[in-house]
C-alpha cells in the first residue's frame, strides 16, 4: 500500500495559494473528494462540513483577490477531531450519548483556526470521548491505519492521524490526554505535538481528564505543525488553566543546529516490552544525533514506570466526574419510557456510553469513593508529583528526552481489543510527560521491515515547544521519512 | 425531660452573595427572570465549557471571614462535590472541601431570655467558611407528569458558614442566625432575605446527658427558611430525640426534612443511604491565591459589627441591651444613631430613646429604610435638645418630629410655626394655675384634704388651659405651691 507519493505539504499548498495556482475553494473540494474516495475503507472521518468549509474557503479566496492574506493557514483545509465542539455542527465525541448534540459555541481552538483563515472540512474519528488507544471504541465504527487497513491507527486521535497520513488534508487537530496525539501519530507515520498543559485553551474540548487534556496539531511533517500550533496557542479568558504566556515565534521553531544539544535517553526506552524494530529506529536516531555533534546520555526517570498505573487512577477519576453531565436531562440521548429520575440517569447512561467509557467511569467512581480515595487517588497524586520532579531533575542535565512514542508499531485491529491492560501499556512512553504537563512531540523515524511506521518521542521542559519543533524539524530535514505516503493515485 | 438532656446544636448556613454576575461565568444573578434566560454554556454544564472564577466572590468571602475573626487562607482549593440531580447541570457542584478560604472564627450574638430574663450575649465558634456555586431549581408543578428545571440560579455564588456545635437552645440558634444575617447585610455582601432563599439554614442537633462532654448522635435538619422555623424545627427535633432517649431508644444519624405546614421533621435519608460525594480537587480551576489588593478591598468593607457595637453602647451610653440590640441590627440605623449621638450634646440614652421610640416606629409603619426617612440626624439632635432644654414639652416634641419628616425645615422654625414653645414664665404660669384652682374648687379642696393623687387631674387642666404649652415641671411646682399656700 505504501507508495512514494507525497501528499502536498502545507508549505506547497500555502505557496500555491499565494501564487494563485490553487484556490481555497479548490483545495477544499480536493480534500472532500479525497475523503469521499478513500474513507469508505479508512473510516477516519465522522462527518464532513461542506457548507462551513465552502463559506470559509470563499472568504479566503475573497481575501486573496483583495490582496490580503491572514498567514500560512489561510485557505488551507484542516480536519478537527470530533471531540472539539463546533457551533451548530453535530459534535458527538463518537459517543451515542451525544447523538444529535450541536454545541451552541465554537471551541476556542476552532475559532482561532478559522480566524487564521483555515478551512475546516470535517471531523475525524476517535475512541469514544477520547478514551482508548486504537480508535476502536467509536460509535461510528473502528478506524483503519492507512499503511495497513488490517491494523489500528492508534488512538484516541486515530482518525486525525489516519486522515493526514492518507493526505485528506495537510493538517488536523487532535487531543492528547495520555498520548492520544503522539501514539496514533507514531503508528500512522505522521508528526504530532502535545503542547504543554496550559498552552492551548481547552474551552470547547469535551473534557475527558481535565488536568491532562490538551489540543494539539498533527501533520505529515514536523515543520507543518508550527503554524497550526502557533494559531491555537495562547491564553484564553474562558479557560482558567490556560496560561497567558507569549506564543513562540515561527523563527524559534525553525530547524536548528543540533551540535551542543544534550539529549537524555532513559534506560526504559530500550527496555522490556519494546519491539526490536522500534529499538532499531531509536538506535538509528541516537546515531544520527551523535553524528551531528549532539550529546546523548542516559537519564534516570525512576518513577516513570509508575506512570501507567498512576494515569489509570487519575484519568478515570476525573472522567467519572466530567462525564456526569451526560445524564440525559439537558442534551444528547435520553432513555425513553422511564418512570423515575434515577432510572432516567441509569438507562440513558447505560444505553449511551460504550464499554471502555463505562469501564473508566466505574474505575474512577471507585477510586474517588470515600473509603478508597486516599489509597488510590491520593497515592496517585503523590506519584504524579514524583514523576514531575524526576523530569525537573533530568532537565537540569539535558535539553530534551528521547524515547519511542509507542513500544510497538501498529498492531492488528483484532488484537488487544479484549485486553484493556495490554491496550493501556501502549501508552507507557507517552503518559509520564502528560502527568508532568510537559510538551512532547512524536516524529516519524522510519519504518519496520514490514513497512509500518515507527515514531519517536521528544519531551521538553514546560512551555519549550519551540525547542521540540526546531530539533524535530532538523531531524526531519535530514531524513526522508515524511516524504512517503501510504495511499494515493500514482503520479 | 430536658433537665436531664442537654441539646447540642451546630448550624450550616448558606449565604447567597449579592454579586451582579455568577461565580464561574458572566451570567446575571438577578432574581425573578424568565426561566433559563440567565444561562450560558458554563452554567448549563455543556460539554467543553469551563468555569472561570469571579474574584468578587473571594473578596466578599474574605470580608466575612475577617469580620468573624477567621484565618483567611492566602491559598485555597476548589473541589468537586459529585452527585446526580436534575437541577445540578454538571453532575457535580464546585465547592471547597479540604482547604476552604476561611477557618477558625467566632460569632457573637444576642439571645432572647426566657420569660422575665434579659437579652444576653453569647458566642459560637466558626469552623469554616467556604465558597461554592448554587444549583438550579426543579419545578414539579409543570403538569403532564413532567418536572421542569430552571437553571437561572445555577452558579449563583454562595458562602457556607459552618459553626461548631456550640449552640445550646433553639433561641441561641435563632440568635446566631439573626446576628449572621445582620453582619452580611452590614458588609453589603448579601441581602440576607430568607424568603427569597438568600439565607438558608441546616441544623445539626444532638442531645447528651447534662454534664457529659462527649457528643451524642446527631440528626441533620434541612430546609429551614425562616427564623421562626429554625427555632421551631430545632425545638421539635430536641423533643423528638429526648422522648426517644427517655424511652431507651437510640438516635439514628440521618438527614431529616422540616415540614413547616405540619410542624414536624421527618426522615429524608439515613446514614446507610448517605451520599458519597467523592470530593476531589477541581482540575478545571487552579488553586485560588488571594493577593494584597483583594484583601485590601475585603478589608475596606469591614466595619464594627452589630453585637460589638451594641456592647460598646451599653458601656459608653448606658443603653439597655434590648435597646442596643434594636439599634445595632441594621447598619443604617446604627450609623444614624451614632451620628445623632455625635450631633447631640447630652447622654446617648436620649437619642436611643427617640430612635427606638419614634424613628423605628415611623420606619415600621412606612416599611422604609432609614435613608428614606428624610430626617438627618443633626435635625433630630436639634429637636432632642429643644425637648431636653424644656423649650418644648415632650408631647410637643412628637408633633415637631412628625412635622420634620419629608422637609428641610429646622426644628426651631417648626416650633415657632406651630406655636409650641413651652411657657416657662413664672408669672404666666401662676396666672394659669390660679385660674384652674378657681375653676375646680372641689378638686382643690380634695387635694388640700390630703388626697394628693388629684394633682394629676389638676395638672391636666393646667396643660389644657395653656394649650399644651405650659412647662410641665414648672407648672406642677407652681400648682403644688399654690394649693399648699392657700
Amino acid at each position: 500500500m505504501r507508495a512514494p507519493l507525497p501528499a502536498p505539504t502545507l508549505a506547497e499548498l500555502s505557496t500555491a495559494l499565494e501564487e494563485g495556482r490553487h484556490s481555497a475553494a479548490g483545495l477544499k473540494q480536493a480534500a472532500l473528494d479525497r475523503i469521499a474516495a478513500l474513507d469508505g475503507e479508512l473510516n477516519a472521518v465522522i462527518r464532513t462540513t461542506p457548507e462551513r468549509a465552502a463559506a470559509a474557503a470563499a472568504a479566503s479566496d475573497a481575501r486573496r483577490e483583495r490582496g490580503e492574506r491572514l498567514g500560512p493557514l489561510d485557505g488551507v483545509p484542516v480536519l478537527v477531531k470530533g471531540l472539539i465542539g463546533m457551533a451548530g455542527v453535530e459534535t458527538d465525541g463518537a459517543s451515542k450519548i451525544l447523538a444529535g448534540y450541536r454545541p451552541p459555541y465554537d471551541a476556542t481552538a476552532v475559532a482561532r483556526l478559522e480566524a487564521a483563515g483555515a478551512v475546516i472540512v470535517g471531523q475525524t474519528n476517535l475512541d469514544e470521548l477520547g478514551m482508548g488507544s486504537a480508535t476502536v471504541f467509536s460509535a461510528h465504527g473502528a478506524c483503519a491505519n492507512p499503511w495497513d487497513p488490517e491494523r489500528t491507527p492508534g488512538g484516541s486521535s486515530g482518525g486525525s492521524a489516519a486522515a493526514v497520513a492518507a493526505g485528506y488534508a495537510p493538517l488536523a487537530l487532535g487531543t492528547d490526554t495520555g498520548g492520544s496525539i503522539r501514539q496514533p501519530a507514531a503508528l500512522c507515520g505522521v508528526a504530532g505535538l502535545k503542547p504543554s498543559y496550559g498552552r492551548v485553551s481547552r474551552r470547547g474540548l469535551f473534557a475527558f481528564a481535565s488536568s491532562l487534556d490538551q489540543i494539539g496539531p498533527m501533520a505529515p511533517r514536523v515543520a507543518d505543525l508550527v503554524p497550526l500550533f502557533r494559531s491555537i496557542a495562547g491564553g484564553d479568558p474562558l479557560d482558567a488553566t490556560c496560561r497567558e504566556l507569549p506564543v513562540p515565534e515561527a523563527a524559534d521553531c525553525a530547524p536548528s543546529e543540533l551540535a551542543g544539544l544534550t539529549i537524555g535517553l532513559p534506560a526504559a526506552a530500550r527496555g522490556e516490552g519494546v519491539d526490536s524494530e522500534v529499538i532499531a529506529r531509536l538506535d538509528a536516531a541516537v546515531a544520527f544525533f551523535e553524528g551531528t555533534g549532539a550529546r546523548v546520555r542516559e537519564v534516570e526517570l525512576p518513577h516513570a514506570e509508575l506512570g501507567v498505573a498512576c494515569y489509570y487512577v487519575l484519568a478515570p477519576a476525573e472522567a467519572s466526574s466530567n462525564l456526569s453531565r451526560y445524564d440525559g436531562v439537558r442534551f444528547g440521548r435520553r432513555a425513553q419510557g422511564v418512570t423515575s429520575l434515577g432510572e432516567l440517569y441509569a438507562r440513558s447512561r447505560s444505553e449511551g456510553f460504550g464499554p471502555e467509557v463505562q469501564r473508566r467511569i466505574l474505575l474512577g467512581t471507585f477510586v474517588l469513593s470515600s473509603g478508597y480515595y486516599e489509597a488510590y487517588y491520593g497515592t496517585a497524586q503523590r506519584v504524579r508529583g514524583l514523576i514531575a520532579r524526576d523530569f525537573e531533575a533530568a532537565f537540569a542535565q539535558v535539553d530534551l528526552i528521547l524515547t519511542p512514542t509507542s513500544p510497538t508499531p501498529a498492531w492488528r485491529r483484532d488484537e488487544k481489543q479484549d485486553d484493556p491492560l495490554a491496550m493501556y501499556l501502549a501508552d507507557v512512553f507517552t503518559i509520564p510527560a502528560s502527568l508532568a504537563g510537559l510538551p512532547a512531540l512524536s516524529l516519524p523515524a522510519g519504518f519496520t521491515a514490514a513497512g509500518l511506521p515507527v515514531g519517536l518521542q521528544l519531551v521538553a521542559p514546560a512551555f519549550q515547544e519551540a525547542r521540540l519543533l526546531s530539533v524535530g524539524s532538523a531531524f526531519e530535514d535530514a531524513h526522508d521519512f515524511a516524504g512517503l505516503a501510504p495511499v494515493g493515485e500514482e503520479a | 425531660m430536658l433537665e436531664r438532656w442537654e441539646p447540642v446544636i451546630g448550624l450550616e448556613v448558606h449565604v447567597q452573595l449579592s454579586t451582579r454576575s455568577k461565580i464561574f461565568c458572566g451570567c446575571s444573578t438577578a432574581f425573578g427572570a424568565p426561566a433559563n434566560s440567565h444561562t450560558c454554556p458554563t452554567c448549563l454544564g455543556l460539554p467543553g465549557a469551563l468555569p472561570v472564577f469571579n474574584l468578587r466572590v473571594a473578596e466578599m468571602a474574605a470580608a466575612l471571614g475577617l469580620a468573624l475573626g477567621c484565618e483567611v487562607r492566602e491559598r485555597s482549593v476548589w473541589a468537586r462535590k459529585n452527585y446526580f440531580y436534575a437541577d445540578l447541570p454538571k453532575g457535580y457542584q464546585i465547592s471547597q472541601f479540604a482547604e476552604p478560604i476561611c477557618e477558625h472564627g467566632a460569632l457573637r450574638f444576642f439571645v432572647d431570655g426566657d420569660e422575665g430574663e434579659e437579652v444576653r450575649v453569647a458566642e459560637a465558634s466558626i469552623v469554616r467558611i467556604h465558597m461554592e456555586e448554587d444549583a438550579g431549581k426543579s419545578v414539579h408543578d409543570g403538569g403532564g407528569g413532567h418536572s421542569r428545571v430552571d437553571l437561572n440560579r445555577a452558579g449563583v455564588p454562595l458562602l457556607e458558614v459552618v459553626s461548631a456545635p456550640d449552640l445550646r437552645s433553639p433561641e441561641e440558634a435563632a440568635g446566631y442566625l439573626k446576628a449572621l444575617r445582620s453582619i452580611v447585610r452590614y458588609l453589603g455582601i448579601s441581602d440576607g432575605n430568607m424568603q427569597e432563599g438568600s439565607l438558608r439554614c441546616d441544623a445539626n442537633v444532638s442531645l447528651r446527658p447534662r454534664g457529659e462532654r462527649a457528643l451524642g448522635t446527631r440528626a441533620e435538619v434541612k430546609n429551614l427558611n425562616s427564623f421562626r422555623f429554625v427555632a421551631k424545627a430545632i425545638t421539635h427535633e430536641i423533643l423528638r430525640q429526648a422522648e426517644l432517649l427517655e424511652e431507651g431508644g437510640v438516635v439514628e444519624q440521618e438527614t431529616r426534612l422540616y415540614d413547616s405546614e405540619r410542624d414536624e421533621t421527618r426522615t429524608m435519608r439515613s446514614k446507610e443511604e448517605a451520599e458519597d460525594y467523592r470530593y476531589f480537587p477541581d482540575p478545571d480551576l487552579p488553586p485560588l491565591h488571594l493577593d494584597a489588593a483583594l484583601l485590601e478591598r475585603a478589608r475596606a468593607r469591614l466595619t464594627e459589627l452589630p453585637v460589638q457595637r451594641a456592647e460598646r453602647w451599653v458601656a459608653e451610653h448606658g443603653l439597655s441591651v434590648e435597646d442596643a440590640r434594636t439599634l445595632s441590627n441594621e447598619r443604617g440605623v446604627a450609623e444614624y444613631f451614632e451620628a445623632a449621638v455625635q450631633a447631640f450634646d447630652g447622654p446617648g440614652a436620649v437619642p436611643a430613646k427617640w430612635i427606638v421610640g419614634e424613628v423605628l416606629r415611623e420606619l415600621g409603619e412606612r416599611n422604609a429604610s432609614i435613608e428614606a426617612l428624610g430626617l438627618a440626624p443633626d435635625r433630630l439632635a436639634e429637636l432632642m435638645a429643644l425637648v431636653e432644654a424644656d423649650t418644648i414639652s415632650s408631647s410637643a416634641g412628637k408633633q415637631v418630629f412628625a412635622a420634620l419628616l419629608g422637609n428641610e425645615k429646622r426644628p426651631r422654625e417648626l416650633v415657632a410655626e406651630l406655636g409650641l414653645e413651652q411657657v416657662s414664665d413664672s408669672g404666666a404660669l401662676e396666672a394659669v394655675v390660679a385660674q384652674v384652682i378657681r375653676d375646680f374648687p372641689d378638686q382643690a379642696a380634695t387635694y388640700r384634704g390630703g388626697k394628693k393623687g388629684i394633682l394629676a387631674f389638676l395638672m391636666g387642666q393646667v396643660m389644657k388651659a395653656s394649650g399644651g404649652k405650659a412647662n410641665p415641671k414648672l407648672a406642677s411646682e407652681a400648682l403644688r405651691q399654690k394649693l399648699e399656700e392657700e
